[in-house]
């Protein structure tokens, strides 16, 4: 009895290290008890170490582009931010059978079993198209602050295309039409279009379920998941409470489960 | 092998003599010393046999060089290539030396990118780069590359190479039909005519028996060391066999077979006192698709690196090479010609069409080699290997088979969400 109180009372932490933001989430007893993110800088290990500092002691599992270097320093392991996505989004929406994970610097579909494993997953190209990063670009570029830049296209009714695929490319794309007097929320539709059709095409490619869930700082854009959700008819596309911390949730599980196994 | 004394021999004199841009070329070995060092020597508990092999890359630029100097200095042709195609048992019994060239580097696409297209093979630019810029002291020193038609971009490239140096090109069909086998007989038999016009020297059935004899020998040994790693536990790392795999198409080739010989030897011994590498319960990948030039490791690197080991190369590199033999002791020329035609088109590369007996060969060496998971690999731009793929990935679905498909190239810029990928992968086989 007294071994199952001590580990309800030992907190697990993930700590999700992704391109542009640091994501720490505390689970403790079966649940998630805290969590924090924060603009990730230079030395992002020093910053982790701040962020986790108030869990002291903790056991703390890795993810996300940064998560070698977190292990360096004080993670007990590491695991992807495949299989954080897919095991965050198993334990809190058990429903869904596909993630679909904007991060800032690339873009997942993930293919889950009933049990919460990968069995699939389909990454976007090297370049930075149909990614987080893509749409902060594309917003600066139309003086939008990223907050707004979803909810305003969603005012736009008209299909204007960008054809280009590539960020470099694609910004050409849109000074040019601002530089022809289209009126920027046209643009700003577009330009989230040309996002919701790069992961449609994922989506085609893994194959996908009744169930699909967002994760990932770019699931905060009501935009794109409204236009994947119109594609898609029949399938019920769910949204969890803080997207961007699912991959460090997912951490902070594998964390408790592998402790559990030990 | 001692890692910080390791480093690649210079040979300045020489290589100003071969023509070479010695300061760059000298950079460039230093870099390759420090990837080598990096890539090959941090490894734990590796067979003591491949000591030769790590001798063969510190006299890559050197060692070697000076033997194809002296073969040629007795009248021996010496002809470089880039392909399975070969006939490398025309080349041996015509006295002649056979070696792989240059083609699997960054360092050199930047000089083929100042004249060639960018959106090609990376292999392809690596390979015309090395010559641009005279930075391969083994395209220094052919008589002749041996070019074929199983690309676009390579035939088409050669048209360029060859007012650099001069290029021979046989043309490998597309198909499997009678009449292709019938015109590439033809070509083979003007390829026999070309080596001994540069050889001066007639081929004799004799010198070609000997020929298919060491060639024959070359592959057995190859696939004895092939058949050693399927053991679970594997006794020695994908990287090391991959190294001795590329040492294969540039070292002489009966002490290439004697020292794959030993390196078995030792194996067998490993195996004996199960002693495994890295270890026991390891995830077992086998590579499937484009060739891997020297010094091209990238893959084989990130897989090893997360704790995984490669058990098989579906490749030109790997058993594409050595799969098939030819049969010994031939009466006459008419029938070896006639063996060797059959052995060169039991190859099963991408540039035919159907090609299904590829994807035959790709499900038994899975299960040969014991393997937990495929992955694909392929060039940016090798439009016949991505695009059958399809086809390897599908069956790879009917099969139960976990797998995943990566393209790639020279560069390092992709090699965060290579490794990503590869790490998922492993976590998606371990369950």
């Amino acid at each position: 009895m007294a071994k199952t109180q001590e580990a309800e009372k030992k907190i697990f932490v993930g700590v999700d290290l992704g391109s542009r933001a640091i994501k720490v989430a505390a689970w403790q007893g079966g649940k998630l008890v805290d969590f924090k993110i924060r603009e990730s800088g230079f030395e992002p290990h020093r910053q982790v170490q701040e962020m986790i500092q108030e869990y002291d002691p903790c056991t703390v599992m890795a993810t996300g582009y940064g998560r070698h270097l977190v292990k360096e320093y004080f993670a007990y392991e590491v695991i992807t931010e495949i299989k954080a996505h897919a095991l965050g989004v198993h334990t809190l929406l058990p429903a869904a059978t596909t993630v679909v994970d904007i991060g800032g610097q690339d873009s997942k579909v993930i293919s889950l079993n009933a049990k919460g494993q990968v069995v699939n997953f389909q990454m976007n190209d090297k370049c930075a198209a149909g990614t987080g990063r893509f749409l902060e670009i594309m917003a600066a570029s139309l003086a939008y602050p990223l907050s707004e830049f979803g909810p305003a296209s969603l005012e736009s009714d008209q299909e204007v295309q960008i054809n280009s695929m590539c960020t470099v490319f694609a910004e050409s794309e849109v000074i040019s039409m601002k530089n022809r007097g289209v009126p920027r929320q046209h643009i700003a539709r577009a330009v989230h279009a040309s996002v919701a059709d790069r992961i449609l095409s994922m989506l085609n490619r893994v194959g996908y379920g009744d169930t699909i869930a967002f994760s990932g700082g770019v699931a905060n854009n009501p935009c794109i998941v409204e236009m994947v959700r119109r594609s898609l008819g029949d399938v019920r596309v769910i949204v969890p409470e803080n997207p961007s911390i699912i991959g460090a949730i997912g951490a902070s599980i594998e964390a408790a489960r592998q402790q559990v196994k030990a | 092998m001692n890692a910080e004394s390791f480093e690649i021999k210079a040979y300045p004199e020489m290589w100003n003599d071969l023509g070479m841009d010695v300061e760059r070329f000298d950079k460039m070995r230093l870099m390759l010393g420090e990837i080598y060092r990096k890539t090959y020597l941090t490894q734990q508990n590796r067979p003591a046999r491949m000591a030769y092999f790590d001798g063969m890359i510190a006299e890559i630029h050197g060692g070697r060089i000076k033997e194809l100097l002296a073969a040629k200095a007795e009248g021996r042709p010496v002809i470089g290539t880039f392909c399975v195609y070969i006939p490398e048992e025309l080349v041996l019994a015509a006295g002649g030396v056979c070696v792989g060239l240059c083609g699997g580097s960054q360092g050199s696409v930047p000089d083929a990118e100042k004249i060639l297209p960018r959106n090609i093979c990376p292999m392809v630019k690596s390979a015309f780069g090395f010559k641009a810029g005279r930075i391969c002291p083994y395209f220094q020193a052919v008589d002749f590359v041996y070019g074929e038609t199983t690309c676009d971009a390579k035939k088409k490239t050669w048209e360029i190479l060859d007012t650099m140096v001069p290029t021979y090109v046989m043309e490998i069909p597309q198909m499997k039909k009678q009449s292709d086998r019938e015109m590439w007989f033809h070509e083979v038999k003007e390829f026999k005519a070309k080596v001994e016009e540069v050889a001066g020297k007639e081929v004799t059935v004799e010198g070609l028996n000997l020929a298919v004899k060491v060639m024959n020998n070359k592959r057995r040994a190859l696939q004895r060391l092939n058949t050693l790693r399927h053991t679970q536990p594997t006794p020695i790392s994908g990287k090391d066999v991959l190294l001795v795999e590329q040492i294969a198409f540039y070292d002489e080739p009966v002490r290439f077979a004697s020292r794959v010989n030993e390196l078995c030897d030792e194996l067998e011994k490993r195996i004996a006192a199960g002693e495994a590498v890295p270890s026991k319960d390891a995830v077992r990948i086998m590579v499937a698709g484009v060739p891997m030039a020297l010094p091209n490791w990238k893959l084989h690197h990130l897989v090893e690196g997360a704790g995984a080991v490669i058990v098989n190369e579906e490749s030109c590199i790997g058993t594409r090479y050595y799969k098939d033999l030819m049969a010994e002791d031939c009466k006459d020329m008419e029938a070896i010609l006639t063996d060797l035609t059959r052995r060169y088109m039991n190859i099963d590369c991408s540039c035919f069409t159907p090609n299904d007996e590829r994807i035959d060969q790709v499900l038994k060496e899975f299960r040969e080699s014991q393997a937990d998971g495929i992955i694909h690999y392929s060039l940016q731009f090798c439009h016949t290997y991505n695009v059958e793929e399809i086809r390897i990935r599908e069956a790879c679905a009917r099969e139960g088979i976990p797998y995943m498909f990566i393209e790639s190239d020279y560069s390092p810029e992709d090699v965060g969400q290579i490794q990503t990928r590869v790490e998922a992968f492993l976590e998606q086989i371990r369950g």
